[in-house]
């Protein structure tokens, strides 16, 4: 089935391979939000921000913050507010990085590095996505609290609404590789040619730059970034929908944002700038170096996503919704309409 | 109601009083269906400090809004009854604790009325000097933290640093940043450091950049303009017939400033500068209004020094201070809005009764008016644009 | 209503603005209940404080107990029946459309335990004896109030009388929007009613809180718990034998520092 264990010269079952896959799925969602949290959240927005961030923990420039904080969290007394739904206020963390890790499911890492080939990989990726809506929904009307249930109705709102963009978007980049399967979507970009010069292949970027611009504004709103916070917004619900959630159930969440961001910037560069390929590397080399490609190119695109979201203020509710039916599906529509006509054209 | 008996001294048990208005926190909740009364503050990070908003909301509109003030009340008019005139001058910079400079001046202006004593023009002229500043270090934080009413996270960022380089003039003159206690009936405390006037300058350069750059980051962004424009329009007369003074009015398109129009005080008749006014009346009309005022308060100060005279700062003044019997009122063109001090003085070294006019007062009392309609994100917006200060509103 | 001696405000040395712009010293006996406008001569030499003179004396001559110039600000001093007929002229006929303030004036000189001969510094030694500002007043309270015209640039200080026994005033809510907020001040810290007020209730105490904290006689609270000059809680220097503390024995609340004024 998959050529890893070869490499490792192990025949292990079917059932353990998908346990060990898992396990390192699992793994990758906290340290991937530890990573993009700190280089991101903590020294990039910094630096712009004319201060340095953290420089003590760790020693060099403060690496090891975070995962302090972490550990911090875990520590800390479990208050619930005293009229909560409990069961419910304790799971919602836990549904949004389920739908988190059932994203990773399907990014390829590598040509063979995937916890599950699907053939309908996008359409599943952005189906398991929205399952968050309903950790917000959860954790909101859990909270007992008027801020919280506002700040997840707004939510509700929003993620829904800006899932119709996403999906637009993507539909093109499907358009153009022929086919769902994100594996499939790689290998066309590696294997493409840009006017029949092959040397970078064919990254989706530089025909669906319609469609990477919707879809990174459509990912911010999916994340509740800025400029689409509203459900979170800071100065006026305090953390909205999270505000009650404090400790361990608070680190889910903020790993579940970050896990997610993380796996929204690897479904971008996968989609539009060719994932783990590098044009001309194959096989047992691809499953080595893939890993760090695909990390460097989702670094970049999350660069992108977070720099917005440091610099821009934040669209009401009305504003917010009126852009995403009003202004984003039309073109979204518009875009599949020009891939349509250009690939049957060409 | 008794009021010749004063109240016992708190005791330490239970306050049943204070335990009934903890439950007053409820404010006339009847049981409604459908209405939602939301809690704004006395803790949250819009309000500018304890103050509370309690709205009532039909999903994400606000029927009615009721501001809650008086978490900040230190009772000053009582506490001006006890102090000598150089006492009161110290408390009164706590009024308006960002532009506190600028709270002592009326005041300082009414003794000195009273006492019939002119503070020689070195004196008049750092003062005016260290008024500007303040507007200026006012209006810089206003300019980032405006930003982040609407969301956007590093505008106040800049917003702080580009203060901290006029708190560090300001401090460098006085010793003080935020409550520098320097002025004294008949002068000022003490002259400008050496190399000050060439550093001020330098800074106002400085400020000049920094207010483009607002332009650019937040004035010019679309997303600002989409949350500010036409929200929390103030119509001229009723803003007036409110009180509302200061940038806000100027904002609605009245061409009002007491530093031109009002009774001549300070230097402000030598100098040449522009009143900015906005015809819209929202929020971002203010925000551009007070855009335009920092680079004029830039402005005006580089003028001033070029033409600082030399000479005493401080007149002849007796040291121990009676003020004669008299009453007078000072109203000045604060950062805020309009400032002002009704002082009667009877003879003594302490005023007998002082009416103190604070900006935020009359500019926070429009909300009940001005928030019925809007949205939830709106409050905040608005409550950021009419740039409010705590001290200034609870005195 | 009693006559009283209008005040006589020493002033040692002529203000070096115009020193015609002091209120005349002469007296004038003011008969409210014959209601004659009893205005005082002076000497403006500005035509704006004339042109405005001229104006309050024609709309609301009778109603006018007093008026002033003082220190270029002009104060008339209306019967309490008139005040807010007071308001209605100001915004209509003088073109005063802004509010800067309604406030109250407590005329009664503070009563004090000791004097400053005796060492006591808790504040410094009014007058006993009442007297009153410009326009003079008929008793202890007064209501005060400031508009300005933003347009023609000048304003009027308005006075009046308001009852001892049953302090009430007109409320100038339905002329000026703003005077809600100034009016609700106003009953809470002195206990003067506004006849024709919407709400009025608390603005800025406890809705529990009794008495009317800045009427002369009610005491500055910060006293009442720790007598001045207090504990004065020094460090000693290290090395040094503590210093023995000053007399102050609070009652058993002291400790804090002033923090209940208000």
């Amino acid at each position: 089935m998959s050529s890893l264990p070869h490499l490792l010269a192990l025949d292990i079952g079917w059932g353990s391979t998908l346990a060990i896959k898992t396990i390192i799925v699992l793994a990758i969602i906290p340290a991937g939000a530890l990573i993009l949290g700190y280089v991101f959240l903590l020294k990039v927005m910094s630096h712009m921000q004319s201060r340095l961030g953290p420089m003590d923990p760790g020693g060099f420039h403060g690496w090891f913050q975070l995962i302090g904080d972490g550990i911090k969290f875990l520590q800390k007394e479990d208050v619930m507010p005293a009229e909560a739904d409990r069961r419910v206020f304790a799971i919602a963390p836990a549904v949004i990085v389920i739908s988190t890790f059932l994203v990773f499911a399907v990014i390829p890492v590598g040509p063979d590095l995937v916890v599950k080939h699907l053939d309908v990989g996008v359409f599943y990726a952005l189906a398991v996505s929205s399952l968050s809506v309903i950790g917000v929904l959860m954790a909101g009307w859990a909270s007992a609290n008027k801020f919280a249930l506002l700040g997840a109705l707004r939510a509700a709102a929003q993620l829904i609404a800006y899932e119709l963009p996403l999906l637009l978007a993507v539909v093109g980049v499907v358009i153009q590789a022929g086919t769902t399967s994100l594996n499939g979507i790689v290998l066309s970009q590696q294997n493409g040619a840009i006017f029949g010069w092959d040397g970078i292949g064919n990254p989706f970027i530089l025909t669906q730059f319609v469609g990477f611009a919707l879809f990174l504004v459509a990912s911010q709103a999916e994340l509740t970034q800025t400029p689409f916070d509203m459900p979170v917004a800071e100065t006026e619900l305090v953390a909205g929908y999270m505000v009650e959630y404090t400790g361990f159930r608070f680190l889910f969440f903020f790993i579940g944002e970050f896990g997610t961001a993380f796996a929204f910037a690897a479904l971008a560069a996968t989609l539009f700038l060719g994932g783990y390929s590098v044009p001309g590397v194959y096989g047992d080399w691809a499953n080595i170096l893939g890993p760090f490609v695909l990390f460097a190119k989702l670094m970049i695109i999350a660069f992108l996503m977070f720099w917005v979201r440091f610099t821009y203020p934040r669209l009401r509710e009305d504003q917010l919704q009126a852009v995403a039916w009003k202004f984003l599906i039309p073109i979204g529509l518009l875009n599949i309409l020009v891939t349509g006509v250009f690939k049957v054209a060409f | 109601m008794s009021a010749t008996n004063p109240p016992r001294a708190p005791e330490f048990d239970i306050d049943h009083g204070a335990m009934r208005h903890l439950a007053d926190a409820q404010v006339n909740v009847e049981l409604d269906t459908g209405d939602m009364i939301l809690n704004i503050g006395p803790q949250h990070p819009a309000t500018h400090g304890t103050l509370r908003v309690v709205v009532r909301l039909d999903g994400e509109r606000v029927l009615s809004a009721d501001p809650v003030i008086g978490y900040m009340h230190r009772g000053y008019e009582k506490l001006t009854e006890f102090r000598t005139y150089p006492q009161v001058t110290t408390l009164i910079n706590r009024i308006d604790w960002l532009s506190s400079f600028a709270n002592e001046v009326p005041f300082i202006d009414a003794a000195e009325q009273l006492m019939a004593i002119e503070a020689p023009p070195r004196a008049k002229y750092i003062r005016t000097i260290l008024t500007e500043l303040s507007r200026i270090a006012t209006f810089v934080l206003f300019l980032g933290e405006m930003g982040l009413q609407v969301g956007a996270l590093t505008p106040p960022f800049y917003g702080f640093r580009d203060r901290e380089y006029v708190l560090n003039l300001i401090e460098a003159v006085t010793g003080g940043r935020f409550h520098p206690n320097f002025n004294r009936i008949g002068g000022l405390k003490d002259d400008l450091p050496w190399g000050w006037i060439a550093d001020c300058r330098s800074t106002m350069g400085t400020v000049l950049d920094s207010c483009s750059m607002f332009e650019d980051l937040v004035l010019g962004n679309e997303i600002f303009e989409a949350r500010t424009r036409s929200i929390g329009i103030i119509p001229p007369d009723i803003g007036a017939g409110y009180g509302v003074s200061g940038s806000n009015l100027r904002a609605s398109g009245v061409d009002w400033d007491l530093r031109r129009d009002g009774r001549p005080y300070l230097v402000y008749p030598e100098l040449d500068f522009r009143v900015w006014t906005h015809a819209d009346g929202d929020s971002f009309s203010r925000y551009w209004v007070r855009l335009q005022e920092t680079r004029e308060s830039a402005l005006m100060v580089l003028q001033m020094l070029d033409r600082i005279p030399s000479g005493p700062i401080m007149a002849k003044v007796p040291r121990i201070i009676k003020v004669p019997e008299g009453e007078v009122w000072v109203e000045t063109e604060n950062p805020l809005g309009q400032m002002g001090y009704y002082v009667i003085s009877k003879g003594a070294t302490g005023p007998f009764r002082v009416k103190i006019r604070s900006a935020s007062f009359s500019n926070v009392s429009i909300l009940p008016w001005l928030l019925r309609g809007v949205y939830v994100p709106d409050v905040i917006t608005i409550l950021g644009s009419l740039y409010f200060i705590l001290g200034d509103i609870d005195r | 209503m009693p006559d009283e001696p209008t005040p006589e405000p020493s002033e040692p040395v002529p203000s070096p603005e115009a020193a015609d712009e002091q209120p005349s010293a002469e007296a004038a006996s003011t008969d409210a209940a014959a209601s004659g406008a009893a205005e005082e001569e002076t000497v403006a030499a500005d035509p704006r404080l004339e042109e405005l003179g001229t104006l309050i004396d024609a709309a609301l001559g009778d109603a006018i107990v007093e008026r002033v110039v003082n220190r270029g600000d002009v104060v008339v001093r209306v019967r309490p029946d008139a005040w807010r007929r007071a308001a209605e002229f100001a915004r209509s006929e003088l073109d005063c459309d802004f509010l800067s303030f309604v406030s109250a004036i407590d005329w009664k000189p503070a009563a004090r335990e000791g004097d400053e001969a005796g060492g006591d510094t808790s504040a410094p030694v009014q007058p006993t004896e009442m007297t009153f500002g410009s326009a003079g007043s008929a008793g202890r309270w007064q209501v005060f109030a400031h508009v300005q015209s933003t347009r023609r640039h000048w304003g009027v200080t308005f006075k009046s009388d308001v009852d001892d026994s049953d302090p009430r005033a007109e409320s100038w809510v339905s002329v000026y929007a703003g005077a809600d907020w100034h009016e609700r001040e106003c009953w809470e810290m002195f206990g003067i009613t506004f006849d024709g007020h919407p709400d009025l209730r608390h603005l800025y105490l406890p809705s529990q809180f009794e008495g009317h904290p800045l009427r002369k006689d009610f005491p500055l609270l910060a006293r009442v718990v720790k007598p001045w000059p207090g504990l004065v809680d020094v460090e000693p220097m290290p090395g040094e034998a503590p210093e023995p503390a000053e007399v102050g024995a609070g009652d058993a609340a002291a400790g804090d520092a002033e923090g209940d004024g208000g």
